[in-house]
């Protein structure tokens, strides 16, 4: 029989397939991947709080759908994506814009979907979730990344779910974002400690 | 190989924000489309596929419709003008070409829009540059290609050599047997392709002629019910902003960067178009019935495997060969993209000799299947007719008795 495929952290090939083509299905409502394999959506919630709390540079990505105020909804994700930033405690890293950077971006402070790689070098990033990038940007940036790197991927999705990330929620709204949080915090109580290296979170100015 | 999807989650999933039960286009009620597709009641309507067409785009609360006048689609694309002077969408236009059309397609996709066109033969590959945009820049648009012949030489007649150009395009590919399929394909059509994780556009084929042009009982919803909106809010990429892909790069290629980054991201691009079409797979069989494919008789040692009007010719050779004690199973695939590999490996595991029927010279369906099932020698490609030239099911009896070892009696011999 046939092995199933499992979408874990690479680096896995100069050009990794995509994960749907070898037969990764994407979550019903109510349903989560974990690494392929569709869980019931409570059950990411620990596994993924528990991948957060062990990485050495737990990284979220905030994307355009939330780091503007296009809405009410916007703003509330927003604002749970800080709360669980400030949980983890975890880097927050925007994918501001999805055009090609030339000669190439600031791997300190963004990252782009055309070459997300050079982010999770430059910050030796482990663990990562992707919150409120378009789904087409955020599936190339994935699959690159796992292409690549040797990063776990995350991803909190509004939509469908991703399963070029090695985890994936769907119908992701400010509750999912703050459930999530919860989640940390209770294995936090629990003595699970978080593994994160000390950091200072970047601050960007309005004039950049 | 997929994996073949459960079927499970057999509902149609759409946007959130659609008010069921509001007013849509003219006299029409918004309706959620698992009730319009499975609960609502059908009335019988005798209609040729062509005015299919226009009754299921009457209820497609559509936005936009611009062709380009070409056998046998032209009867559509007029009959969907007359929905536009009675209201029913909001921007109609002829386009001055294929190749025109389909540009104009895509603005108003990218614009937000719910747009539907047909095309056929020629037209469809003067416009072929169009279609791996469209799929690129992931714009759900549907195409109704009316299948008919290609230059040269020239022909109007039914012929599916343009559906091989269609399949690697990115776009999905659905291959309606009977002007049934085509009028729920459309609607269903508009269904999947706009879902999220898939986004992509819908060539939907049919026959020229034989379903455009030929009448046929066709069951429609009794009630003045019509779809959702589209939801452009949901799609995987930014609406319309000339800065920022997918437009953008359109104008400024990865290739321009010369460098192995920029070759995977466009790679990765093209990797995730066609993980859309596979994402595709559970929500097509919900509006197909449950699988890519329908079967009957599958203990038989032969089968005969095909897609469109094949199936039906293939139908009623079923029904010769069984008088004469012959039996032969049928397996009727409905969608070419994405392509039924396991449902089809399952389906022919027990045959021992599979027959294509098939409208075009080229048996691009025979070289699909023997593409995906294990021991393909037991695929034979034909019966094949092409430039218009019909498939009496004789012809198919003639096959397969020969086959057999049986003797026939050529048919071009009868007078």
């Amino acid at each position: 029989m046939e092995e199933q495929y499992q979408v874990m952290p690479g680096p896995e090939a100069f050009l990794p397939p995509s994960a749907a083509s070898m037969g990764i299905v994407l979550p019903d409502p109510g349903q989560a991947h974990i690494e392929g394999r569709l869980v019931d959506e409570e059950e990411a919630y620990e596994y993924a709080a528990r991948k957060l709390l062990a990485a050495k540079v737990p990284t979220l990505f905030p994307g355009p759908l939330v780091l503007w105020r296009w809405n009410d909804k916007a703003a509330k994700k927003a604002a749970a994506i800080r709360k669980l930033a400030n949980a983890l405690p975890a880097r927050l890293i925007p994918m501001a814009d999805y055009r090609p950077k030339y000669p190439k971006i600031n791997p300190a402070v963004e990252i782009n979907p055309n070459h997300p790689n050079l982010t999770i070098w430059y910050n030796k990033i482990d663990v990562c979730i992707f919150i409120g990038v378009h789904c087409h940007q955020a599936n190339l940036a994935l699959k690159i990344i796992r292409g690549g790197t040797d990063c776990y991927t995350m991803a909190m999705c509004a939509q469908a779910g991703h399963e070029d990330a090695c985890l994936s929620f769907r119908d992701a709204d400010p509750a999912k974002i703050e459930k999530l949080t919860a989640a940390v915090e209770k294995l936090k109580s629990e003595g699970v400690k978080s593994e994160a290296e000390d950091f200072d979170q970047f601050v960007t100015a309005r004039e950049g | 190989m997929n994996k073949k999807v459960d079927g499970q989650n057999s509902k149609i999933l759409f946007s959130e924000k659609v008010d069921i039960g509001s007013k849509g286009p003219v006299n029409l009620t918004v309706a959620d489309p698992n009730h319009m597709f499975f609960e609502a009641k059908r009335k019988a309507c005798f209609l040729t596929g062509s005015e299919v067409i226009k009754e299921a785009i009457r209820r497609a609360n559509l936005d936009m419709s611009v062709a380009y006048p070409i056998t046998p689609q032209s009867e559509a694309a007029a009959l969907i003008g007359e929905l536009y002077a009675e209201g029913y969408l909001k921007e109609y236009f002829r386009g001055e070409s294929e190749f025109a059309v389909m540009g104009q397609c895509a603005g108003a996709a990218f614009g937000g829009a719910r747009v539907f066109t047909t095309t056929a033969g020629p037209g469809t590959l003067r416009a072929m540059e169009n279609f791996p945009m469209w799929a690129g820049s992931r714009l759900p648009i549907q195409v109704c290609v009316t299948c008919r012949g290609i230059n040269s030489p020239l022909s109007i007649q039914p012929d599916t050599l343009e559906l091989y150009y269609m399949l690697e395009t990115g776009a999905l590919v659905w291959h309606a047997e009977t002007a049934q399929d085509l009028y729920d394909w459309i609607l269903g059509g508009f269904m999947v392709a706009e879902q999220p994780d898939v986004h992509l556009p819908l060539a939907l084929a049919c026959d020229g002629f034989f379903v455009t042009h030929t009448k046929d009982n066709v069951m429609i919803q009794e009630d003045e019910l019509c779809l959702p909106e589209y939801d452009p809010y949901r799609a995987p990429v930014p609406c319309m902003d000339m800065e920022v892909p997918p437009v953008r790069m359109m104008r400024d290629p990865f290739i321009m960067k010369s460098n192995y980054i920029s070759y995977m991201t466009h790679a990765s691009w093209q990797q995730e178009v066609r993980a859309a079409i596979e994402r595709s797979r559970k929500h097509t069989k919900v509006v197909m019935g449950g699988s890519l494919i329908d079967t009957e008789n599958l203990d038989r040692d032969i089968l005969l495997v095909s897609s469109g009007t094949a199936v039906s010719q293939g139908r009623e050779a079923i029904r010769l060969l069984e008088e004469e004690g012959i039996n032969v199973g049928l397996v009727k695939i409905k969608s070419l993209r994405p392509f039924p590999f396991e449902e089809l490996k399952e389906a022919t595991a027990n045959a021992k000799t599979i027959f294509v029927p098939e409208f075009n010279v080229a048996g691009w369906l025979a070289r699909e299947i023997k593409a995906c099932l294990p021991d393909n020698e037991r695929v034979i490609a034909g019966p094949q007719v092409a430039g218009g030239m019909t498939m009496p099911s004789e012809v198919i009896v003639m096959e397969i008795k020969k086959k057999l070892g049986m003797k026939v009696e050529p048919m071009s011999g009868r007078g």
